[in-house]
């Protein structure tokens, strides 16, 4: 079995004064290593909660999570931090970079709290910048980055401790369709080096460049689809910025 | 280590941004800490200064003071009655054997005269032994001699303000003054003294021969009697033995028995000393305690933007966590930055109270005086009120739940 993911009658109750609010009403999938998996759903469909869960920023109500056959809901906070730290990278809508600080250092963030030698953390954050094209622009403070740019940042951030799971959350939102296609055009290429991506979006277009797509409404999945013939985002040539 | 190392390089850049901000928010701990350190300097200073003076009075003193009499249902006050003898000191001198020396007086106040100069001084009769009960050595000439006592000689010694203002830079030995239009041969000048504990000028003196003074300067009327008795003990361990001595030696020539009130008192300058060290304790105390309360108000301060901190950096404290710092990192790393805070603060504090314990030194001739001790305390209780004020506003932070952090605007 090479399931990374593994999700089994997952619920999740949030408690607002005396109002229950059942966000997840019992959800079972799981994602094979390797597979690029869209979530999409209106907003309140439960597609946010389904995320944090999976990003181990929440634990669930009821059910099972398995990361890796590690069992999530179960585990401390420390526990969890450690898990996102190692296992996880996120990319945010709103990048989330730390300001006034340079692109090499925010990539270098997670591998400070992993405890890695400063030299080794410069090494690894190089090596994950270029990954994204960014190559040259190390020491760029984020402010003085594009949005296209700083959402790269994100991803060099979310793939320099080598995760199991990429997880994006509308990584596109905040961006205008070229770059949109620039940024899907980085995540295909690291999904065909085997890396699982999760990416939550309510593009359908942008849904297109992915292989399956899990659709949530009203706190259950209905619908779980392959996409057969994934589009290929290009940027044309010549035209990079 | 490195995460200790991790958290101030954090910490540091975290201020670095707000220098403005940093530098007011310093600025409670660096004045409480200036006035800590200042105020304690001249406390300890103030203190020193009184404890100088005490001792310049001479160590291991008692003073014995001819004590009230009654006359006709009438008292007079302490002192009042001049019971003492020069009999009496040199009966203590001779019979109480943990006494060293007994320097009694006789003490007026006197116009004297030199060439077209004068000047309004104490002038006290004494003998020899008197510069050794006191310590205070001869500047230049000699001491009054036993035989300048007993043959009652006009010969005098004078401090040095009464010499600076006869003789201005002159050498007085060997002049002629005149004390109560009476010629006075200048045979020594005193070192000098400096202040009294009561702030009186211990150089503003003449010492003539105890003699000399009964019966040619104030004791017409009573020419065998002498003022107050300087009695030196041995040493420390005898003083409340040399009192005990003197007191039943005095009360036995002087024949009081239940029928008579005491004529004379002994007063131990030891107590009179501590009390003075007492008093000048409780000013430091109380110096220290005021400053102490700037550096409370200084430590809220930090609270204070520590707390503006941590809600202005909440979505930072969610990516933090989200890409997997543990909720000690973020402890630590706001708890870094509070202490860095105060004892940045504190160290600049310090220097300037060092700069104004030593102007005020200067500007107001006060001594002061700069403890290592006082200096280490301010510098571990800057970085305790670091971690004190700082403690909350950094688990506030730790707590956070990273999705709220995160979602946070």
């Amino acid at each position: 079995m090479d399931d990374v993911v593994k999700v089994t009658d997952v619920t999740k109750v949030y408690t607002m004064g005396d109002q229950r609010v059942e966000a997840l009403k019992g959800i079972s999938f799981s994602v094979r290593r390797g597979e690029f998996v869209a979530i999409m759903g209106a907003s309140g469909s439960g597609k946010s909660t389904c995320m944090n869960m999976l990003g181990c920023l929440d634990v669930p109500t009821g059910g099972e999570y398995l990361l890796e056959e590690v069992n999530v809901g179960k585990l401390s906070g420390n526990e969890l931090a450690e898990i996102r730290n190692r296992k996880l990278g996120f990319v945010f809508q709103g990048f989330n970079l730390l300001a006034r600080t340079t692109a090499r250092e925010n990539v270098e963030l997670p591998l400070v709290y992993a405890r890695i030698p400063a030299a080794e953390r410069r090494e690894k954050a190089l090596a994950a910048l270029a990954q994204v094209g960014l190559a040259g622009r190390e020491d760029h403070y984020s402010n003085q980055l594009s949005g296209g740019q700083q959402q790269r940042v994100a991803i060099a951030r979310a793939l320099v401790n080598d995760p199991s799971i990429i997880m994006a959350d509308e990584p596109t939102g905040n961006l205008d369709s070229r770059t949109s296609i620039e940024i899907m055009s980085i995540f295909q290429q690291l999904n065909r080096r085997g890396i699982t991506i999760l990416m939550v979006t309510h593009e359908p277009d942008i849904a297109a460049y992915t292989g399956r797509h899990l659709i949530f409404r009203d706190g259950l999945i209905i619908s779980d689809t392959p996409n057969a013939n994934p589009h290929t985002a290009e940027v044309p040539r010549g035209e990079t910025p | 280590m490195t995460t200790l190392w991790q958290s101030l390089l954090i910490a540091m850049r975290a201020l670095r941004v707000n220098k403005m901000r940093a530098l007011l928010t310093m600025l409670g701990i660096i004045i409480g800490i200036a006035a800590v350190i200042a105020m304690v300097a001249i406390g300890a200073g103030a203190s020193k200064m009184i404890s100088d003076q005490i001792s310049s009075m001479g160590s291991n003193l008692l003073l014995v003071l001819p004590g009230s009499t009654t006359s006709g249902g009438l008292r007079s006050g302490s002192g009042g009655a001049p019971t003492l003898t020069y009999d009496d000191a040199r009966a203590i001198k001779a019979e109480c054997p943990s006494v060293a020396e007994v320097a009694p007086t006789v003490r007026g106040s006197a116009q004297v005269v030199y060439g077209n100069q004068n000047w309004s001084t104490i002038v006290l009769g004494t003998t020899p032994d008197m510069l050794t009960v006191r310590d205070w050595p001869v500047f230049a000439g000699r001491n009054l001699s036993p035989s300048d006592v007993d043959g009652a000689l006009k010969n005098c010694i004078i401090g040095q303000t009464v010499a600076d203002n006869l003789f201005g830079d002159a050498d007085p030995i060997g002049k002629i003054i005149r004390i109560k239009k009476i010629p006075f041969t200048v045979v020594g000048l005193l070192d000098r003294k400096g202040q009294s504990p009561q702030g009186t000028d211990q150089d503003d003196v003449v010492f003539v021969p105890l003699r000399t003074a009964q019966r040619k300067l104030f004791g017409s009327q009573f020419p065998n009697t002498v003022g107050a008795m300087m009695v030196q003990a041995k040493d420390a361990a005898v003083l409340d033995q040399a009192q005990e001595e003197v007191t039943a030696l005095l009360d036995q020539r002087h024949r009081i028995g239940p029928a008579r009130e005491r004529d004379f008192t002994v007063r131990n300058l030891s107590e009179i000393m501590a009390v003075a060290e007492q008093s000048s304790r409780v000013m430091s105390i109380l110096l220290g305690s005021v400053a102490s309360i700037s550096l409370l108000v200084g430590g809220i301060g930090i609270m204070n933007i520590m707390l503006v901190s941590v809600t202005e950096r909440t979505r930072e404290i969610g990516i933090r966590m989200a890409i997997g710092a543990k909720q000690r990192d973020i402890l630590l790393q706001f708890l870094t930055e509070a202490v860095l805070l105060t004892t940045v603060g504190g160290i600049i504090g310090m220097g300037l109270g060092v700069v104004g314990a030593m102007v005020v030194s200067k500007l107001m001739d006060w001594p002061t005086l700069i403890s290592s001790t006082a200096i280490i305390i301010a510098f571990l209780f800057s970085a305790g009120v670091g971690v004190f004020f700082g403690f909350y506003p950094a688990r506030k932070a730790a707590s956070l739940n990273p999705i709220d952090a995160l979602r946070y605007e």
